[in-house]
């Protein structure tokens, strides 16, 4: 039998009877905690990538296509809120709306993502011609380092909430143990947080270079 | 018993990391061929290769196949003890999820690497012992002591692995860390990152030091992708086991253990696991972006002129994003080697250790302060004039919580009933070889002198003392004291005796010696010097030095086997400590602790009459 305690300044510490059981609620506090360190760890990476731009740009910025750049914006904000909804379904055990609002972030992800790919990068001239390369200058550079982590990023998102969908049309989760959507719902709208800084620092911030 | 040898994820891990290469660098030159290009570019290839082969052998290795598993929906329970059917020693070539087995795989590790690193020291030792080039190259040199820069700091980082690992856990009287699968994820990248690392020599190593400085690092062979990527595996290794290590450390605590009541050692590994946590990313995604400048041309490092406005990259981003991570990490690789000092003095002075709550709080200082000084490492850089000082105040800032460190052993010590066995004895020798190291930071940190001093020998004479003063000492104090909790049986006394006498003498002539050629002139990265300089005898003292260093290691690897077949029984408590783990059976059990445990005092309030810290619940309890 698993015992949680609460000790002197509040923290739960946890003994499981070494058969490997220990309770949910530790277990889940413990994830949740994991994830959050993750995220700061994660802060350092963009803040990196940040410090770059600002080294490498200064105040001056690449020529991006505007309308791109707020059509894939508004995609991934818009993906955050049916992410929303996907969570909130499945802690009342709503499936199909889970369902539903799983494979709507999905889409709108692999939207934002085409976008980046097809627009931002050019890189299917027979659809849009780009005119940035990663080899070109400072500035295909640093576009390139950032919007490429930052896809990676919405990308395993993407991968995250399908596995979380196929476990969940297993009847994996419950209303009360669905870590693994909860986990997937907070990673996604950390990543869309991401791009709330990368796009004025890559779109909006500085005096166009010609 | 006999193994399937394949049934050890070392070895499976091996055969997938050398398929994955060969894989990986097919993979990329089918690519090329399918663009349009000529299948063979090396830095292209050989990055496809190293990347699978990383993946690959995690893959054959078994290190994520629970959590592959848990895509699928399959539950996983814990594994416990040896594997079924196989001798207990086999588990330490396999995916382990106890963290005493996984602190045990890190010091092994550590210590192997060690040796290598300390070999490849005495080989360039031997060129440097007199002037003129003897046996070596200007360029052999170079990669020589690049590699062996790597090396040891790999080694150093799975040794800070080793006791957190093993200890932390222990001393919370936590059943295992908060996420054993990441943790020996954590330990098992380690493995193929470190076999990368030097793999590159044949592929003509890299010349440039550890810290890779562009533009050289972007021109030189090959083996710098190599390079670049092993750190990024090692790197990843030190954020996941960190996060590990700060989640068990603030949920998994027993009752009563307040935070300003853990064993002191924990406070270190939560300050060093702050900066692993964060600033590790800064290396990673340098590095990441030294590699695809090399192999894709994106400018990130390099200038491009165009009409004389700078087009491309600036070599100084490098040294800011480098020295972001590397100064914090020097604390990474001391900090815990300064918590092991304060652990054991109380112990052998049978007495309180001074000024806990300010030893705790110190190392939280040092960490966070350790953010605000990278620039030191920059003052002949050429950056902004006016950035000097200010990373001069920081810098000398950070030698008051060092002090504080410094008083509270003075303090501990002082009346107290001393005892000399082998781990004090090396740690009072890391008191005094940390204390040569940093008495000579400040005289880098102060803008003037390092005008002077910067990439001499000083620089060396420096940065070993404090590493050794501040890990190897202290990680060798922790190997002997808590061998026989590791292995039940007492290390052979004389021998770790003789250790300590040869080592440390040998430690500061070595540093003394380092130090005032440096002084004299001889700058660091440099196969040669004239004798003119009149260093040659000072140049032979370092080297031979270097060797009775060597010799009395392998008197500890020898010791540290033998004794584990013929040492005598140490009992439960060979110290008399009052930390958690020494009130359980030696050898440690699978399980550590056969019920939870409860702290009730103060943890280090020796020879305090009536004192306690823990009382070990009984049935019924809680
Ligand atoms: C806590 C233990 C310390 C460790 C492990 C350590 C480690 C190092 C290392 C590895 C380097 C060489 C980096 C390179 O390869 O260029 C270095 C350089 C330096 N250290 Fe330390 N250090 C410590 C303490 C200090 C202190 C207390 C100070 C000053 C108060 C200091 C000031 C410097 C400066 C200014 C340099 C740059 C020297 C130069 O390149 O010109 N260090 N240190
Ligand atoms: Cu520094």
């Amino acid at each position: 039998m698993a015992v949680a305690t609460k000790s002197l300044h509040g923290a739960v510490a946890a003994h499981d009877d070494h058969a490997g059981h220990e309770d949910y609620a530790t277990r889940l506090r413990l994830n949740r905690l994991g994830m959050w360190l993750f995220f700061i760890s994660e802060a350092f990476l963009f803040g990196a990538l940040l410090a770059t731009r600002f080294y490498l740009w200064g105040d001056t910025r690449p020529e991006l296509d505007q309308m791109v750049g707020l059509i894939v914006t508004s995609v991934l904000l818009l993906s955050s809120a049916s992410m929303y909804v996907a969570d909130t379904a499945a802690e009342h055990g709503q499936w199909r709306v889970f369902s539903v609002a799983a494979w709507t972030t999905m889409i709108l992800g692999l939207v934002f993502f085409l976008g980046v790919v097809i627009f931002e990068w050019g890189l299917f001239p027979q659809i849009y011609e780009g005119h940035l390369t990663p080899w070109g200058d400072k500035y295909g550079a640093v576009v390139f380092a950032m919007t490429g982590m930052h896809a990676l990023h919405v990308l395993s998102g993407i991968v995250l909430i399908f596995i979380m969908w196929r476990l969940a049309r297993k009847k994996h989760f419950t209303p009360e143990k669905h870590w693994g959507i909860e986990a997937a719902a907070i990673y996604w709208h950390y990543v869309d947080l991401v791009w709330i800084f990368f796009y004025p620092a890559l779109y909006l911030i500085g005096t166009a270079h010609h | 018993m006999s193994v399937r040898l394949t049934s050890l994820a070392l070895v499976r891990g091996l055969i997938g990391y050398f398929v994955g290469f060969a894989a990986g660098m097919l993979l990329v030159m089918a690519a090329r061929l399918m663009l349009g290009m000529e299948a063979w570019e090396q830095e292209a290839v050989y990055v496809g290769g190293i990347v699978l082969a990383i993946l690959s052998f995690l893959l054959a290795s078994g290190a994520m196949t629970d959590w592959l598993k848990w895509t699928r929906g399959i539950a996983t329970p814990m594994r416990h003890g040896p594997p079924p059917g196989q001798p207990s020693w086999a588990r330490y070539f396999g995916i382990d999820y106890n963290h005493k087995v996984i602190g045990i795989q890190y010091g092994v590790t550590a210590l192997l690497l060690l040796m290598v690193g300390g070999t490849l020291a005495l080989i360039f030792r031997v060129e440097l012992a007199e002037p003129s080039l003897s046996f070596m190259s200007l360029d052999s040199y170079n990669v020589v002591f690049s590699l062996h820069g790597w090396v040891a700091l790999a080694s150093i980082l799975l040794g800070v692995g080793a006791m957190a690992n093993y200890l932390v856990p222990l001393m919370i009287g936590a059943e295992d860390m908060a996420f054993p699968r990441l943790n020996a994820f954590a330990y098992w990248i380690n493995v193929p990152a470190a076999l990368t690392l030097m793999l590159a020599i044949f592929v003509g190593g890299w010349d440039s030091g550890w810290t890779a400085y562009p533009p050289l690092s972007l021109r030189g062979a090959v083996g710098y992708q190599f390079m670049f990527w092993a750190i990024f595996g090692i790197g990843l290794s030190s954020i996941l086991g960190s996060l590990n290590l700060i989640a068990t450390i603030l949920l998994m605590r027993p009752k009563g253990m307040a935070l300003f009541r853990m064993p002191i050692f924990c406070w270190a590994v939560l300050a060093t696991s702050l900066i692993q946590l964060t600033a590790t990313q800064f290396i990673g995604i340098d590095f990441l972006m030294m590699s695809f400048e090399r192999s894709l041309g994106m400018p990130f490092f390099n200038p491009i002129m165009v009409e004389g406005v700078n087009m491309g990259g600036q070599p100084l981003l490098h040294q800011h994003l480098f020295w972001f991570y590397s100064h914090p990490a020097v604390y990474v690789f001391v900090l815990p080697g300064l918590g092991i000092i304060s652990e054991l003095l109380p112990v052998f002075a049978r007495k309180p250790l001074f000024g806990y709550r300010w030893i705790a709080l110190s190392s939280l200082a040092i960490a966070l302060v350790g953010f605000l000084v990278w620039g030191h490492h920059m003052f002949t850089s050429g950056y902004g004039e006016y950035l000097r000082v200010a990373f001069m105040i920081s810098t000398l800032l950070v030698a008051v919580p060092t002090g504080v460190k410094f008083f509270s052993w003075l303090g501990t010590l002082w009346g107290g009933r001393l005892t000399f066995p082998t781990p004090m004895l090396f740690t009072l020798g890391a008191i005094s070889v940390f204390l040569i190291g940093g008495l000579s930071g400040p005289v880098l940190a102060t803008v003037t002198t390092d005008l002077y001093l910067h990439d001499t020998y000083f620089v060396v004479g420096h940065f070993h003392a404090t590493i050794f003063g501040g890990f190897v000492f202290p990680f060798f104090a922790a190997i002997y004291y808590w061998y026989p909790k590791i292995t039940g049986r007492m290390y052979n006394e004389t021998l770790g005796k003789w250790h300590f006498w040869i080592m440390t003498p040998a430690f500061w002539v070595m540093s003394i010696g380092q130090m005032s050629v440096g002084v004299l002139g001889m700058r660091r990265h440099i196969a040669d010097y004239d004798p003119a300089l009149q260093i040659a005898t000072g140049q032979l003292w370092v080297t031979i030095a270097g060797f009775f260093i060597a010799f009395s290691v392998l008197l500890m690897i020898y010791n540290l086997f033998s004794s584990a077949e013929i040492g005598a029984l140490a009992g439960n408590n060979p110290w008399r400590s009052r930390s958690p783990e020494w009130q359980i059976p030696s050898p440690a059990p699978e399980h550590s602790y056969a019920s939870p445990i409860r702290v009730v005092g103060e943890p280090y309030d020796y020879g305090l009459a009536g004192s306690q810290y823990i009382a070990m619940a009984g049935a019924g309890d809680d």
